[in-house]
């Protein structure tokens, strides 16, 4: 996946959302896979093999959208340790899986933001099958990412904001 | 906590299966679990059997968590049944709308099964 957009710079009081990004991030992968996500040793290539792109709009205070991209694999993954069966049964729901993560990591990221609860509403998530696309921003908008393993695996994700 | 019926409603079938074990988890007896994937089919399941508690996300397409609150005090067979609302939405806003409009207990997504040991057993007790 390429990104278009207009990077207007980091806005003011925005400093620290990468860190809770993470923190959102790896809340939810704690509480509800059981499973520990580790800080990537290094800035993940261009191509990383990332086919699954689960996606959640941010409206309100905040406008934007919320990504997590990941490799099919681990989207089994997900669904195997959210469900707790074999990954061998969890493929089918490995789409709703990878859904309701983003879903989770954006309303708890919202909530660490003092005021953001109430003024921003979260959409349904959706997600993308394949690599080959591109996301066009419309307006200037910053991006935040970080970069997690997960058993082993690369997550990387993304908050675009437009406002 | 013998034999709790139960109707779990939330647009995702990954996180209705993870409430459920969740409930089994904490220490809850289940008899027949329901599952609905947004407020209008919930309302609907409501007369295919006695249900004991509700368990209610809030963002979910086609009717909301908050209206499907609200309307049920309206239907004569659910009234009584106690609903504790499971969402990512966190505020104090939306706390207080649920609990307005009828919900017995809100529990923040993400959650562990001791949150919704917490949250569940007194409500089914009925100390909520």
């Amino acid at each position: 996946m390429k990104t278009t957009s207009s990077n207007a710079g980091a806005r003011e009081g925005r400093e620290c959302w990468a860190a809770l990004l993470a923190l959102s991030a790896r809340e939810v992968f704690e509480r509800m896979l059981g499973s520990h996500l580790a800080s990537a040793p290094e800035p993940f290539a261009d191509d990383e093999g990332f086919d699954l792109t689960s996606m959640v709009g941010l409206a309100g205070e905040i406008c934007g959208i919320m990504t997590v991209r990941c490799r099919a694999e681990s989207a089994v993954l997900m669904a195997s340790k959210m469900l707790g069966v074999d990954a061998g049964q969890a493929g089918p729901e490995m789409w709703d899986a990878v859904g309701e993560v983003c879903n989770m990591i954006a309303g708890n990221f919202k909530n660490k933001i003092a005021g953001m609860g109430d003024g921003c509403m979260l959409s349904v998530p959706t997600v993308i099958t394949g690599a080959d696309y591109t996301l066009h921003a419309l307006v200037d908008s910053d991006k935040i990412e970080t970069r997690l393993m997960f058993e082993e695996l690369p997550l990387l994700v993304s908050l675009e904001v437009h406002s | 906590m013998n034999n709790i019926s139960v109707l779990i409603v939330d647009d995702s079938s990954v996180m209705r299966k993870i409430i459920e074990r969740s409930l089994v988890q904490a220490g809850v007896s289940l008899g027949q679990v329901l599952g609905a994937g947004n407020g209008m089919e919930a309302l609907a399941m409501l007369s295919q059997g006695k249900v004991d508690l509700i368990l209610c996300d809030i963002n979910m397409p086609v009717m909301d968590g908050l209206e499907f609150v609200k309307q049920l005090s309206s239907v004569e067979s659910a009234k009584g049944i106690p609903v504790v609302m499971i969402t990512t939405e966190g505020s104090e806003h939306h706390v207080m709308q649920a609990l307005s409009a009828g919900a017995r207990g809100y529990i923040r997504k993400p959650f562990t099964p001791d949150q919704v040991r917490e949250h569940v057993l007194p409500v089914l007790a009925g100390r909520v």
